[in-house]
């Protein structure tokens, strides 16, 4: 009951509740003081490592939401993103905000008689759109299914053998199915993802606050969040880049496929369609009654996934009527004569993609050391 | 103006003062926080790596303390209709009580969801784009905040009230006690709908989830009263009937049956249809192609409820002990049930089919408990600047010294830390 004594007082007056100061209240006070602010200032120690490259500068900090940025204002954005890719990765980028083409609404269409499962489209992703290579993202998943069936929970997502493709399973690749009703852009609480009027929908990566609300309501697990400082070697950087595509991310935020829009704006094939080696992957402008994508649409009896859940994909799945029990004999020659070439490198692997926490331990400081609780 | 500033430094010296268990019981939770600000530095510098989050499981511990919290601050409006329309006397100081618990919980709330952030710098979007009222996130941060100030509002101006040895003015609570009863509704209903209204996550897209967060945590949120008032009752001068309790106890018993019979209700329902529907209840309460990582706590959260349960509908939980007992139990149970058992099993299976567990990693660990002692912090020192207010023993015309007297929550409070 001593320390009741500092704060007592020495007359009843209207001043009654200024304590007394002893010295000895006033050395202890101090002394706690003192021994408090210490403690602080160790607790925040770790905050010593962030390096400024990490930390927002004030221009970062005042730059307004994309829509809301006037061309100049933009100009000066990308100028900034440039010179920071610049001091990170040592090259100058090709990096411009490309805006939706008139006239455009991009639609993916994939013939499951075709896809062989060798992932390269996933790693061809990769390359293109400068995702974190330890922890690696990536956009697209192949899931090994069995014949039969659509049910993704009895699909396989780390097949790794030799003879894929397998004679009693199919592979369905999942990747952004940019639904025109999409349910990521509705639980955003800050507008940093949304639909662009080709039907793509984008991240703006310097506005995203990384709740990872639409990453909990996508039906399709298509979004990817950077739970570390993504780690691009700067050899593999690629310097074609755009605002709301490819430019390289920072840690927590979230991304996601965009079809590539930093090529298919400009008219050529996202990377995934460039690199199928058996033409699984057909891609375009569904306004145009021309175009291949139309003519799938008109002619193939075309299925979405999860169409109970109301998303309204752009992302049409069919299967090719001609094979029924097998697939597309074509493509099975073209999956051998890729494995005789390949031999071991043949590009089936799941990659680095694994669940994260086998890989990310190694990037981890020691003290993280993936324990548990 | 002056008085009121007065008023406020006055309690601010006061939460300095105390007896030895009260500074072990602070400096205790003070050693957690610190520990708690150093975890989150290495987050910060990390990024969320540092958890058990994983693409797949990307909401874990943070968003299930934020959820379990959110209950227990709505929970105390559970005290309030009883006294302001039942015209119950022996809970009306009490429901004091209960507002600062609000005020303690939301605040340690919106800190759950702010170190869930992985760009916190960030926080200043929502202030120049505000995606209401689409996104059900911003109807959060404003019911959340709204009701951080109707307490902060209802339980100041009483407090003050009883310093000035003012007889409170009807007209500037009573409204406000009636909108945040409905308000206190509505921030839980809101949170819940958070998740209900997600399509693409069928465990959590179910017309139940609102009130079930509602019946569980008007137990929980009175079961932490009792605890708290049993405290109060032991190491300060203020006395709490037992008619009181066991207005509680009714409560809390009624509220657990509600919940438990609304998660029989949900069981029932997807286990029965059996349908694509069921994997993630599969995985939660049996386990699913092996992986039964979420089994053991919701088995534990289940009979932890039921035995608490059972004691408040026997005679023997009339004694304050067993009640404690009880309370502690459901207290966990809830917790489990809440944040483990309903937030975790909504990603397993992934919308894709893949199943990757997830477990909070140790750093996570220390931010949770940081988080928590923070949050006990501030309601200590609410609480023990109330006491001496309340008791007319810190009154504008009186010496600070009586004030100091008063013995404050000591370290018996440590218990309910481990609720």
């Amino acid at each position: 009951m001593k320390d009741i004594r500092i704060f007592e007082s020495t007359s009843g007056g209207p001043s009654a509740y200024e304590p007394e100061l002893t010295r000895r209240s006033f050395l202890r006070t101090g002394a706690a003081a003192v021994g408090g602010m210490a403690a602080l200032a160790a607790a925040l120690s770790p905050l010593r490592e962030l390096t400024s490259d990490e930390i927002p500068d004030f221009d970062q900090f005042l730059q307004k939401h994309y829509k809301e940025m006037t061309p100049a204002e933009m100009e000066l954005a990308l100028e900034r993103i440039r010179r920071k890719v610049e001091d990170r990765y040592a090259v100058r980028p090709h990096l411009r905000d490309l805006k939706p083409m008139e006239g455009v609404e991009f639609v993916y269409a994939l013939n499951l008689s075709r896809c062989i499962g060798c992932r390269k489209c996933v790693h061809a992703c990769v390359a293109e759109n400068n995702q974190s290579r330890s922890p690696e993202i990536q956009y697209i998943r192949v899931i090994e299914m069995p014949r039969g069936t659509l049910d993704v929970e009895k699909g396989n997502h780390h097949y790794d053998r030799p003879e894929v493709p397998d004679a009693n399973h199919f592979y369905l690749p999942v990747q952004c199915h940019q639904c025109a009703n999409p349910p990521c852009v509705k639980v955003c609480p800050v507008e940093a993802t949304w639909q662009e009027a080709d039907g793509i929908t984008v991240i703006d990566y310097d506005w995203c606050i990384g709740c990872r609300y639409c990453e909990a309501a996508c039906p399709y697990w298509a979004r990817r969040f950077n739970f570390a400082k993504p780690n691009l070697p700067k050899e593999q950087l690629n310097p074609n880049m755009s605002y709301l595509s490819n430019r390289p991310r920072e840690k927590g935020v979230m991304e996601k496929c965009h079809f590539c829009l930093h090529r298919t704006r400009e008219g050529r094939m996202p990377a995934c369609v460039e690199i199928c080696p058996t033409g699984a992957r057909k891609f375009g402008n569904v306004l145009d009654p021309k175009s291949e994508v139309s003519e799938i649409l008109r002619t193939k009896r075309v299925f979405v996934l999860k169409e109970e859940v109301g998303t309204l994909p752009r992302f049409f799945y069919y299967f090719d009527e001609r094979y029924p029990n097998t697939l597309d004999p074509e493509a099975l020659a073209i999956a051998d004569r890729l494995k005789a070439e390949e031999g071991d490198a043949y590009g089936c692997l799941p990659g680095a993609a694994g669940p994260r926490k086998d890989f990310v331990a190694a990037a981890q400081p020691e003290w993280w050391n993936g324990g548990h609780a | 103006m002056r008085t009121y500033l007065t008023f406020l430094y006055r309690c601010f010296r006061l939460s300095f003062v105390g007896d030895r268990r009260y500074y072990a019981w602070m400096f205790l939770l003070t050693v957690f926080v610190l520990l708690g600000i150093n975890a989150y530095c290495k987050q910060l510098v990390h990024g969320l790596a540092t958890t058990g989050m994983t693409d797949q499981v990307s909401w874990g511990f943070y968003i299930a303390n934020f959820t379990f919290l959110v209950g227990m601050a709505a929970a105390a409006v559970m005290l309030v209709i009883p006294v302001y329309i039942y015209r119950n006397r022996e809970l009306h100081d009490l429901v004091i009580f209960g507002e600062l618990f609000a005020v303690a919980a939301i605040i340690m709330a919106m800190l759950f969801v702010t170190v869930d952030l992985g760009r916190p710098d960030r926080f200043h979007h929502l202030l120049l784009r505000f995606n209401f009222p689409v996104s059900m996130l911003t109807w959060d941060v404003l019911v959340l905040n709204g009701y951080l100030l109707l307490n902060l509002h209802i339980c100041g101006y009483l407090i003050y009230c009883a310093y000035r040895r003012r007889t409170p003015s009807k007209v500037f609570y009573i409204p406000f006690v009636f909108v945040a009863i409905v308000w206190a509704v509505s921030i839980h209903t809101v949170t819940a709908f958070l998740y209900s209204g997600l399509g693409g996550r069928p465990f959590w897209n179910s017309a139940v989830v609102a009130p079930r967060f509602l019946a569980s945590a008007f137990a929980a949120g009175p079961a932490f009263l009792i605890l708290s008032l049993a405290v109060l009752d032991k190491f300060t001068s203020y006395r709490v009937s037992a008619k009181a309790f066991m207005t509680l106890r009714n409560t809390v018993a009624i509220a657990l049956s509600i919940s438990m019979f609304l998660l029989g209700s949900e069981a029932f329902t997807e286990f029965y249809t059996d349908s694509a529907h069921v994997a993630s209840a599969k995985y939660l309460f049996f386990g699913l192609h092996g992986r039964s990582g979420l089994v053991p706590w919701i088995w534990t959260a289940i009979g932890l409820n039921l035995v608490a349960m059972l004691l408040l509908y026997l005679p023997i939980s009339r004694k304050l002990p067993v009640l404690m007992v009880a309370c502690v139990m459901l207290i966990v149970g809830i917790w489990i049930e809440k944040g483990m058992g309903m937030i975790v099993p909504a990603f397993i299976p992934t919308p894709l089919g893949e199943i990757v567990e997830y477990l909070p990693t140790m750093n996570e660990t220390l931010v949770t408990l940081g988080i928590w002692a923070g949050g006990l912090l501030i309601y200590t020192i609410l609480v023990r600047v109330t006491i001496p207010v309340l008791t007319g023993r810190l009154t504008h015309d009186q010496a600070f010294s009586a004030a100091s007297r008063e013995l404050p929550a000591g370290a018996a409070l440590e218990k309910e830390a481990h609720a």
